[in-house]
């Protein structure tokens, strides 16, 4: 069974994000930048499978800029067999993500497809959702616990108020939530072993896919910021201001 | 212009974060309501002021909320509609791009404000920034911030029920099982007050010491991330980037640090208290009232002077 899984670099979750000035965006150049963290667990999981006998072959897929082929390293390093870079300049949207995804998996004929199940820069949490609809494959989102047997997948998902399970006939797709697993951290050997495994890159008209994005960024801003307020002498004054000063309780 | 809302339901009721998207959806055009669940969720949707229409999905695969039945029926139905919107929330998240998908349309997720037709705010980088985006798609399809639009009430109105039913199609997926977490206390997500611990709680034992303080505050009782992975509540108690976010009249804060991912969570809240014993914890340069103490001892002081008179 071949195991598909998208990565995508974002900021490294340890920084802290500046808006631009001019409000274009956020700032990217000069800043540290990895493999978003969910898409780490969703790597850790396949190579897992591999680990377990059940999945034959990984491999990581990033669409982006040249960089990104470090994010893809990191994959390799964490153990995927080998890796494709979908080359574009573009800030590709989910939508258009989905459609380049369409594409590999058409060329690639995997089981299953893994992602994070939102990356941190955009937190938009779609493209597992779009990429299975537009296979008409079914879906394990919010995954925190995955088992393949007998042609399908037995996911618990995370959902509002508890955890729900659904099986999935195979192929499908499934995205990662925190509690799947604990992403390793690559060994200095395997990041060796990483560069010479094989990547190949391909550009989304390659795909026949247009990626143009459908919405425009109008404005980025810094949100209100909240200031911070007074230091109270003891739980009896703190009880008294939120009755007589706030009036919450 | 007509927009359909896909309204979530819990116990018979329907949700009031769904509610906050009914008023939400106003401000686009007239209302029309998807629901799934018994004949009982679709007479709830129905007494919504504002609702126009409701649709009542009475397919078996819609009936467990399960994705592919549910996106296909919405996008079956979305011709009628300039807007598909739903309150942020598991079911909208799992549902709503795969339907989005199908129409091949860019979902707008976590919607905070709607500034016209095409035009949205949604936060971005864990509400580091907020970004206003305009769609050139023909049909939106959004889901929203429930803390940043009031509910709609949950009575008053009086709307015609029709039942729909999801397109034939191969069954990909079944529903096997749910296991919900039990409590007796308010939903995280609609609570007016909130009652939250973090690491510094310790253990799981020690996170129960909340009790009485929710208790007597009616809170519903939520928890960082770090308080979670380290096993002290299930999952779901989780407030923050990538759990709950809400916006109660007064949060909580005990032990909590203050992490960029919980405070991304709970920074709109209308006053923040936060007790640590650390003076230097991010969480004070949010709070309203911070009291540098040991929780421990904190705890039942506060206890003690909600009990006695003003």
């Amino acid at each position: 069974m071949k195991v598909l899984v998208p990565v995508k670099r974002v900021i490294d979750f340890n920084i802290k994000p500046r808006v631009k000035a001019d409000g274009t965006g956020v700032e990217t150049a000069g800043v540290k930048m990895s493999m978003n963290p969910f898409d780490e667990i969703a790597v850790e999981e396949a190579v897992r499978l591999k680990e377990k006998g059940i999945a034959t072959e990984v491999v990581a897929v990033s669409i982006g800029v040249q960089q990104a082929q470090d994010t893809l390293r990191t994959a390799l390093a964490m153990g995927a067999d080998r890796a494709i870079l979908v080359l574009t300049d573009v800030a590709v949207e989910p939508l258009g993500v989905a459609k380049t995804l369409k594409a590999l998996v058409a060329k690639e004929s995997p089981d299953l497809v893994i992602l994070g199940k939102q990356a941190i820069d955009d937190d938009m949490n779609a493209t597992g959702q779009m990429l299975a609809g537009l296979l008409a494959w079914p879906q394990g989102t919010f995954a925190s616990k995955l088992d393949i047997a007998d042609g399908r997948a037995t996911v618990t998902r995370e959902v509002d108020g508890g955890l729900e399970t659904v099986s999935l006939a195979l192929p499908a797709i499934v995205t990662a939530d925190l509690r799947l697993n604990e992403p390793r951290y690559a060994s200095l050997p395997n990041i060796m072993k990483a560069r010479k495994k094989p990547m190949e890159t391909l550009a989304p008209a390659d795909l026949g896919v247009d990626v143009t994005p459908r919405l425009t960024v109008v404005s980025v801003a810094e949100p209100p910021a909240r200031k911070a307020g007074i230091k109270v002498d003891s739980a009896a004054d703190l009880v008294a201001r939120l009755r007589k000063e706030a009036k919450v309780i | 212009m007509t927009v359909l809302v896909l309204l979530d339901h819990e116990a018979g009721a329907i949700r009031q974060a769904s509610r906050s998207a009914v008023t939400a959806a106003l401000t686009l055009g007239d209302v029309h309501a998807l629901v799934t669940g018994d004949a009982s969720v679709a007479a709830a949707a129905a007494k919504i002021p504002g609702v126009a229409q409701v649709l009542h999905a009475t397919d078996a695969g819609s009936a467990h909320d399960l994705a592919e039945p549910l996106a296909a029926l919405i996008a079956a139905l979305a011709g009628d509609y300039s807007h598909v919107v739903a309150a942020s929330g598991a079911t909208a998240k799992n549902v709503l791009p795969r339907a989005a998908a199908l129409l091949d349309v860019q979902p707008i997720p976590d919607v905070v404000s709607i500034l016209d037709a095409d035009s949205f705010v949604r936060p971005i980088y864990a509400g580091s920034a907020l970004a206003t985006v305009k769609s050139s798609d023909a049909k939106k399809v959004l889901t929203v911030r429930a803390a940043h639009f009031d509910p709609a009430p949950a009575e008053g109105g009086n709307a015609a029920v029709r039942d729909v039913t999801a397109p034939e199609a191969p069954v990909l997926s079944e529903f096997v099982s749910i296991e919900r977490s039990k409590s007796e206390r308010p939903e995280l997500d609609s609570a007016r007050i909130v009652v939250s611990g973090g690491r510094g709680m310790q253990n799981e034992e020690n996170f129960k010491l909340l009790n009485p303080l929710a208790d007597r505050l009616g809170a519903a009782i939520g928890a960082s991330r770090a308080a979670v992975d380290a096993g002290f509540v299930p999952n779901d108690y989780q407030v923050g980037q990538t759990g709950k976010i809400v916006a109660p009249e007064l949060y909580i804060a005990v032990g909590i640090s203050g992490a960029i991912q919980h405070l991304a969570g709970m920074k709109d809240s209308k006053v923040i208290v936060a007790i640590n014993k650390d003076p230097e914890a991010p969480i004070f340069q949010v709070a309203d009232y911070g009291l540098v103490a040991d929780l421990f001892e904190a705890l039942p002081q506060i206890e003690a002077a909600l009990d006695s008179a003003e």
